[in-house]
């Protein structure tokens, strides 16, 4: 099966990233060394405070479970061509949704009935405030970017004035405890986890991953939403309506951002916070992009990016838990510069190579 | 009377940063780059400035070192999106996201603190509202601060750069054509517009005489949405600039009276930007190869 087409494709998919991390890598030993500690010392240190031991490996599968939502969601949308940049907001919303309808909802209302209106309501309010930057672009031409840029500041600003003046806890910037709709933790099954907040939400996520896989690959809504990425022009030819999927599509993707939500409001904290979506929308698109936009390839640079975010914490008696965040900003410009370079040298071979 | 001009007063204070950094960021957008940049230049600017002002005691090497800051950005920026064709809204993320990690790891390691540098010499004398005009006349920041827009105006319209600027933004091929080195171009522009954010930036430092963490808070965005709402024409942007400053003014004085929530006067620039990207008032229409790679 490797032939030379494939071989090309895997190359193009795979050499971005891997040239990121090592950029990466080579940027945090500048760091390590000017704080005057070994990179070997501090980078075995992130790997066993993460992957060594089962809480460290719990928190990784928590951190990933929020990224996986919003790598999925800005993967979605650039499927069809579109910049999410609101997965923030989106999440934020998604979240708050979760948190209120476990409020409203009647103590004792049975699991199998709340969980899922809880996560309906995050993907409802998520879907919704996606959903604007596309209406705004399919009628109106509005640029999505710019909208969903927008859009992040005024869904924050307006969950804190609700939160704020309506429904917080005394002295506290969070709603109420939820009376029905949690989900369990996974150290309820397994013990060793005991501590970590990974909860069932994980597997709502690798489901969600699963089914945009799936509906990507395999229907022809994937197909139609796929053209239009990559001409559509040529789909609106072809009898696709392009101003339909473009709206539909972001739709989906807000959606997929709500769901993170769940994560820490329905499997950790079981209420909303003001600023619990802390980067994740933004690190979603960090996400898409070293996952290629592929729903496996994001499972996987979800896992990759919760592990430097939970290495930062086990790292952080040598060096300065920072030296993550400026390492997660190494990879996504390293990935982003790569990436016409890759593909540049990729199909530079193939015009050279007899096949 | 007082009241006008303490109105008039902290209005130019909270514009200043804007100005600086919507008046860059109108000249890269209309040589074809985005700005979703100037958040990070004018963090990197208020950093480099107060290391500059605390080791050598002088706010004038802070200036140095705050445009320093914003130049050295500006061309990491212009390098990943120019030479190497990276899609300028990523990197504009990627370099927002590394401007507030590596200010964080190096607040650390300089100052020894994960939220704020010690107090830095600044310009004149602040804090004391009554004589915030006076404080603000003394500040010569303010002053540049208030020449960028023209000056950007004066630049994109009146010079060979700023046609330059312009026919690269519209349509790099037949600048290309004629001659116009594009690249070249739209470095100089990236280039400007990190300096200038950054001067927003030492502005918001050197007036706190200190560098908080994540300092600028978004004011990068607000000067995009200026651009945006101002539809890429210098002058109208720094009008917008103005307008948004004034309604943060307007929510403070109005601050503890019964009215409207101070979270619906933040929203004004995001909501009017959208309206204007609507084109419910007027047809907004970007540089036509406004992140757009050229070969």
């Amino acid at each position: 099966m490797t032939t030379p087409a494939t071989r090309r494709r895997v190359e193009e998919a795979l050499l971005p990233p891997l040239v990121a991390l090592l950029v990466a890598l080579v940027v945090g030993d500048i760091l390590i060394i000017l704080v005057g500690q070994s990179p070997s010392a501090v980078f075995s240190l992130m790997l066993s405070g993460t992957w060594g031991n089962w809480y460290g490996f719990g928190q990784v599968l928590y951190k990933a479970t929020t990224l996986i939502c919003t790598g999925l969601a800005v993967s979605f949308a650039l499927r069809a061509g579109l910049f999410n940049i609101g997965a923030e907001g989106q999440l934020a919303a998604g979240g708050f949704a979760a948190a209120v309808m476990g409020l409203v909802l009647p103590a004792g209302t049975p699991g199998l009935l709340a969980v899922p209106i809880c996560i309906l309501a995050a993907l409802a309010a998520g879907g919704v405030v996606g959903a604007i930057p596309g209406v705004m672009k399919a009628r109106f031409g509005a640029h999505e970017v710019i909208v969903t840029i927008m859009l992040n500041f005024i869904v924050l600003a307006l969950l804190n004035w609700i939160v704020a003046s309506h429904l917080h806890v005394p002295e506290t910037l969070h709603t109420p405890d939820m009376r029905a709709g949690t989900v369990a933790r996974l150290m309820d099954w397994v013990p060793a986890f005991h501590g970590s907040a990974v909860n069932a939400s994980l597997f709502i996520a690798l489901a969600a991953a699963g089914v945009m896989g799936w509906m990507l690959f395999r229907t022809r809504a994937g197909y139609e939403l796929r053209a239009v990425g990559l001409q559509p022009d040529a789909a609106e030819y072809g009898g696709v309506k392009v101003g339909t999927i473009w709206m539909k599509a972001f739709l989906i993707s807000g959606a997929l951002a709500g769901l993170g939500g769940i994560n820490y409001v329905l499997g950790y904290k079981y209420y909303y916070e003001e600023g619990f979506a802390a980067g994740s929308g933004f690190l979603g698109i960090a996400v898409a992009l070293v996952g290629r936009n592929h729903p496996l390839g994001v499972v996987i640079a979800a896992f990759l990016f919760a592990t430097l975010s939970q290495g930062g914490l086990a790292i952080h008696a040598l060096v300065p838990k920072q030296m993550v965040e400026v390492l997660q900003g190494v990879v996504i410009l390293a990935v982003a510069a790569a990436v016409p370079e890759v593909r540049r040298l990729v199909l530079g071979a193939r015009s050279g190579a007899p096949t | 009377m007082s009241e006008i001009a303490a109105f008039i007063a902290q209005t130019i204070r909270i514009a200043i940063p804007y100005l600086f950094a919507a008046s860059g960021g109108v000249v890269a957008e209309r040589a074809g780059v985005v700005s979703l940049t100037l958040e990070g230049f004018m963090l990197t600017g208020a950093f480099a400035a107060t290391l500059g002002s605390y080791y050598s005691g002088s706010p004038w090497i802070g200036v140095l070192c705050g445009i320093g800051g914003g130049l050295v950005f500006g061309v990491i920026h212009a390098v990943a999106s120019i030479r190497y064709r990276a899609d300028q809204i990523v990197t504009g993320i990627a370099i927002n996201l590394l401007a507030v990690g590596l200010t964080r790891f190096f607040l650390l390691m300089a100052f020894d603190s994960s939220s704020n540098s010690p107090r830095v010499p600044g310009f004149g004398v602040t804090g004391d509202a009554a004589s915030l005009t006076g404080a603000l006349l003394r500040n010569p920041l303010v002053w540049l601060g208030l020449l960028a827009i023209p000056a950007a105006a004066w630049l994109v319209h009146y010079t060979p750069f700023g046609l330059r600027v312009r026919a690269v933004g519209e349509h790099p091929a037949a600048a290309e054509t004629l001659g116009v080195p594009v690249r070249r171009v739209r470095y100089l522009a990236v280039a400007l517009s990190g300096i200038l954010a950054g001067l927003g930036g030492v502005y918001l430092a050197l007036d706190q005489h200190q560098f908080t963490d994540s300092m600028t808070a978004g004011r990068g965005f607000i000067a995009l949405a200026a651009i945006i709402f101002g539809r890429w024409e210098p002058v109208r942007a720094g009008l917008a600039c103005l307008l948004f400053a004034a309604a943060e003014t307007l929510q403070i004085q109005l601050q503890g009276m019964q009215g409207i929530p101070s979270q619906f006067v933040q929203m004004i620039p995001y909501v009017l930007t959208i309206v204007a990207v609507g084109g419910f008032v007027a047809r907004s229409t970007p540089p036509a190869a406004l992140g757009k790679v050229s070969e």
